[in-house]
Parts: C-alpha cells; structure tokens; sequence
C-alpha cells in the first residue's frame, strides 16, 4: 500500500477482528519449507491453505537492465515503505525523466510518488530516507509505458484521477494514441468505460480555464506512452549508469486477443531512472506440490488445488497478481467455502493429528501480530485493539502450540 | 433529573437488509446515520463489510437497491463511483453503503448485499467435470 493511501490500511482492524477469534491463531516468523515443510503441514492438519502471494518478480529480460539507475518496482516500493530488505537502495533521483515500464496500479503508485509536492508527502506515512531523497529529486518528467493501448491498462480510475488531479502537475499525453478507441468504447464494462473516457477526457479534450491555468503552472509532467516494449536499456557517456531507453514500437493484433505485435520500429527515449513494475509473479514452494509455471499460479478449481485432497489455495497465488484487497479477500471467501463444502460432505476422513513439532522452535506470534499492528499504523490504531494485543502480548507463553 | 426523553425510535428509519444468503434482517437506525453506521452498530455479521471503514478505499460496504430507492439516494461522487467500479457483482442500481445517509423519506428500504463469490453450484458442476 502507498504511504499516501493510509486509509486503505484501515483493513487491519477487519484482520485483527479475525485474528481476535478465539479459534484463529496466528503464528508469525514461520518459514514455510525452511521452519516446517509442506509435508509435515499436511501430515498435521486435514486442509492446508495455501496463500503465500507473489513474492517473485518479473524481470524484463532485456540487455542492460543491470545498469545503475534502473529498479524493480517491488524494491523502489520497498525502499518508500521502509521495507528493511530495502533500506540500502538509495536510489539517484537526479536526473529529470524517469520512465516507468508497466501500467498497472503499482506503476502509478510509483508515478505518484515521484511526483507528489513534498509538502503533501510530508503528511504521509513515507520513510524519512525516502522523504529527504524525494525532497532533493530532481525528476520532473515520468513516462509510464506499455506494450498496449489505452483499453488494456491495468490501472485502476482511482488511480489515474489520482495523477489527473496532482497538484504541479500537468499531463503529456500523445492524442494518436487514442486513435480508434472512442468507437471501441461501445462494446465494454462500465469500469473499464470510465476508465478510458478519463483517459480520454485528459488527452483530448480542451482543458477549461481552469485546468489551463493549472497546467501552466506546473512544473512536473507525466504520461502513458502506450504500444511500446522494452528493448534495451541504454548507459550514458560515462558507461555506468542508465542513459536512455530503447523503446520498440507495437501494434495490436485485435483478432488475437489484442497481443501486441512489434512493427520493427525503435524510438530512443533519454532518461535517467528507469523502474519495472511489469508485475510479480508467484513461485512455487515445495517442488512435490501442483504448480502452473506457465500462469504461475497454483492449479485449483474454486480453491481446491486440483488433485491433492485438503489442499487449498487463496489469494495472488490463486488469481494471479491482480486485482486489490477486496478482490483478493472476495475470492479467499469462495477458497473457504469450497473446503467447509468438503468438510460437510466429509471429505477428510482420517482424525486429525495435530502438529507433531516443538512449538518453541516457532516463535508465537500474536507478538508478532502486535508488532506489525503497531508498526503498520502511524497514528496507533484504535485503543481497543491496542488492548487486546497488549494482552496477548502479556500471555504470549500460552499461545504457544 | 426526571426529563422524559421522547421515545427516540420515532425518529428511525427502518431498514431491511438481505444478506448473502438471501435472509432478511429488518433494523432501525437514525437519521444520518450511513448504512455502514448501522450495519457496525447492529452488528450485523456481513463478511468483510466495511474493511476501510468508510474511507472510500475498498468497495466491500457494496449494496444493492431497488431502481426506485436508488433514486431517492442522492447524487453519487466521482470518487464513489471509482471505488464502485472495483466492486464484485455491480449493477446499475449499485451503491457504496459508506456514502449512503439515512433520511427519513427511506423508511422501509432494502438493501440487498451481494453474492461475494461466484455461484456455488458452479464449483459443484465444475469439480465433477
Ligand atoms: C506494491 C503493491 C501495492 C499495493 N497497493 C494496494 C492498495 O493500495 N490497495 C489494495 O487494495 N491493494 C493493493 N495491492 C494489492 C494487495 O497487496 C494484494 O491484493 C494482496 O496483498 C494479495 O494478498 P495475498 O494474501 O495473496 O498475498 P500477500 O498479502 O502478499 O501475503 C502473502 C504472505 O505470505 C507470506 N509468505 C510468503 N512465502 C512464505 C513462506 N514460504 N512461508 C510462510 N509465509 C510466506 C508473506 O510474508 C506474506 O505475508 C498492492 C500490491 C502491491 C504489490
Ligand atoms: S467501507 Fe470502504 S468504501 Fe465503504
């Protein structure tokens, strides 16, 4: 979640009603496949639900992607959420265009980020690193680019209206673009329609007096450069760092599902910070378990991991990287009523074992769950829920297994 | 201090909610309140209701009305309708129950919660292909 987004943490409590069940514990800083393995797991419980995410990232495959300058979405996230594993980035913020290579709601959480006033940032929950970094920035242009038209972003419109309205800030799009996609606009889902037509509205349309007044006082920029591909990332005179970026230049194969297709075009785009945020991808955690290396997901069917009775899966694992907390939390509700369904109808027949192991190997964790509460919360959460993860904190040596 | 208060239930809206399992659940709650209001202090057992709190974040206080309710409930904001747009089941005469206040002249409405996963007969039909 983006640091200026602290509403959307508020989902915490909706956890921590969960965890505050008295027939739900949580047992935190466990390492499935190190700690435990899948097998001891399914030897001790009847179901076993699989939801560990997707902790891999794609990486763009193209030359010169290890040049200074270029990161991966999910570390330069990392970096402004105060992520330890990425505490060490330090990202050079001081050239003035940054391209950023994706277009989902990560790639714009990104976009958003570089380019929110400082002032604005400073109410935040944003790191302190990452804050005075950000003040010294001198990027002033970001490019958010994909392979795709306009009518395939993954973004979300909260997202885009987020940037059409960010203060010192003014769009740059290119109107050919768009070329076609009013008429496409008959034919799909409302969200996606108001998504477009306020894409749309932001490269086309002339702006009112207003927002032309606006837009001359900005001094940052921002855009979709749609129906490209990366090609190669391009050194400065120097060698070392990122200098530019080689673009190939798509068209969209409508008949085949709108693929992008290269036309043999490049464009040459300088820049000189250079962020993937092509998505992340789920990996497999136990090599005798189902997994679906093409989709990189584990194969179910509404939750139940296809041929492995009592193993279940929710979450990016099960859907893929898409799709917010809601979306995610919907179709974790399908996962457990597909294994209550088998519950009832009686599907696990041998008696449950419980877990074999020494719980004091495992460290219990309804402490932990008071720190990450804790820790994710600035200002604190609510007294209430503060009182109850003190107290568990105090008679953690029961919770233990 | 013996001061009558008047009965305060006169002032309250009635409310039916249909929850997931299409069960009906009739409650009362005040003027101003929003639908999400009622819906914790009833503490009416919606999975995931609410998990933003009514910050315009989630999507998950997603209900359903009648098209001639829907009508009575004033405006709807941009910012509502893109959170809207991510909620799962959306119709045409969906709303966010956050931004919903109670008036007076929405005595008896009803509020239906949507289906949160796709139709169970559906993975039946399916885990037997
Ligand atoms: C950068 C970013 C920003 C986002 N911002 C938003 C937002 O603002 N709003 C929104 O609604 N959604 C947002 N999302 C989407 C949201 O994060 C996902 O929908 C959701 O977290 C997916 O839930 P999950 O349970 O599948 O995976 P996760 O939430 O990733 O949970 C997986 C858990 O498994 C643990 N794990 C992994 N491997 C192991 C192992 N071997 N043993 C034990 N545990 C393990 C991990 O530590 C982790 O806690 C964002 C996503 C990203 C990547
Ligand atoms: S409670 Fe989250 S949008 Fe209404």
């Amino acid at each position: 979640v983006a640091p200026d987004h602290p509403e959307v943490k508020n989902v915490i409590n909706t956890f921590t009603q969960t965890a505050q069940q008295p027939r739900c514990s949580f047992y935190g800083n466990v390492n499935v496949g190190r700690d435990i393995s899948m097998e001891e797991l399914q030897q001790a419980y009847h179901a076993v639900v699989l939801s560990y995410g997707a902790e891999g990232n794609r990486a763009m495959g193209v030359p010169g992607e290890q040049l200074a300058g270029v990161y991966s979405a999910k570390n330069f996230v990392g970096w402004y959420n105060g992520l330890p594993s990425c505490g060490q980035l330090s990202p050079d913020l001081s050239c003035e265009t940054a391209v950023i290579l994706g277009q989902g709601n990560v790639a714009l959480d990104v976009a958003r980020i570089l380019l929110t006033p400082v002032d604005m940032l400073k109410k935040t929950d944003i790191t302190t690193p990452a804050l005075d970094a950000l003040a010294a920035s001198r990027v002033n242009r970001v490019l958010i680019v994909g392979r795709r038209g306009p009518l395939q972003v993954a973004c979300t419109v909260k997202e885009v209206r987020e940037m059409v309205n960010l203060p010192g800030t003014k769009p740059e799009m290119v109107a050919a673009d768009f070329d076609g996609v009013v008429d496409a606009l008959k034919d799909v889902a409302r969200p996606r329609k108001r998504l477009t037509e306020l894409m749309l509205k932001t490269a086309l349309e002339p702006p009112s007096q207003k927002e032309q007044e606006r837009r001359s006082s900005a001094h940052r920029s921002w855009a979709f450069r749609f129906y490209r591909s990366p090609l190669e990332v391009l050194p400065d005179t120097c060698g070392e760092r990122v200098g530019a970026i080689k673009l190939a230049v798509n068209r969209l194969e409508v008949q085949l599902g709108a693929r992008a297709l290269l036309t043999g075009e490049e464009e040459v785009v300088p820049c000189g910070l250079v962020i993937s945020s092509i998505g992340y991808k789920s990996l497999p955690l136990d090599p005798a378990l189902p997994f679906d290396h093409n989709k990189a997901i584990v194969p179910n069917h509404m939750g139940r991991v296809t041929q492995a009775t009592g193993l279940y899966v929710s979450g990016w694992l099960k859907t893929g990287p898409t799709g917010v907390i809601a979306t995610t939390m919907n179709s974790s509700f399908d996962t457990a009523r597909s294994l209550l369904e088998d519950l009832s109808s009686g599907l696990w027949t041998c008696p449950w074992r419980g877990l074999a192991l020494s719980g004091s190997e495992l460290c219990s964790t309804r402490e932990v769950w008071m720190t990450i509460v804790t820790a994710a919360f600035n200002p604190p959460p609510p007294a209430d829920v503060m009182k109850w993860c003190s107290s568990l904190y105090k008679n953690s040596d029961t919770d233990l297994f | 201090t013996s001061i009558t208060q008047p009965l305060r239930s006169d002032n309250k809206v009635t409310v039916h909610f249909v929850n997931r399992d299409g069960e009906k659940i009739t409650v009362k709650g005040s003027p101003g309140d929003s639908l999400l209001d009622l819906v914790i202090n009833e503490d009416l057992d919606f999975d995931g209701f609410g998990a933003c709190e009514g910050t315009l974040a989630c999507s998950t206080c997603h209900l359903i009305f009648d098209e001639d309710v829907y009508k009575q409930l004033g405006p709807i904001t941009d910012e509502e309708m893109d959170m809207l747009d991510l909620a799962y089941g959306l119709t045409d005469t969906s709303r966010l129950g956050c931004q919903i206040c109670l008036t007076k002249s929405l005595e008896g409405m009803v509020a239906r919660v949507p289906e949160s996963v796709a139709d169970i007969r559906q993975s039946k039909d399916g885990s037997s292909q």
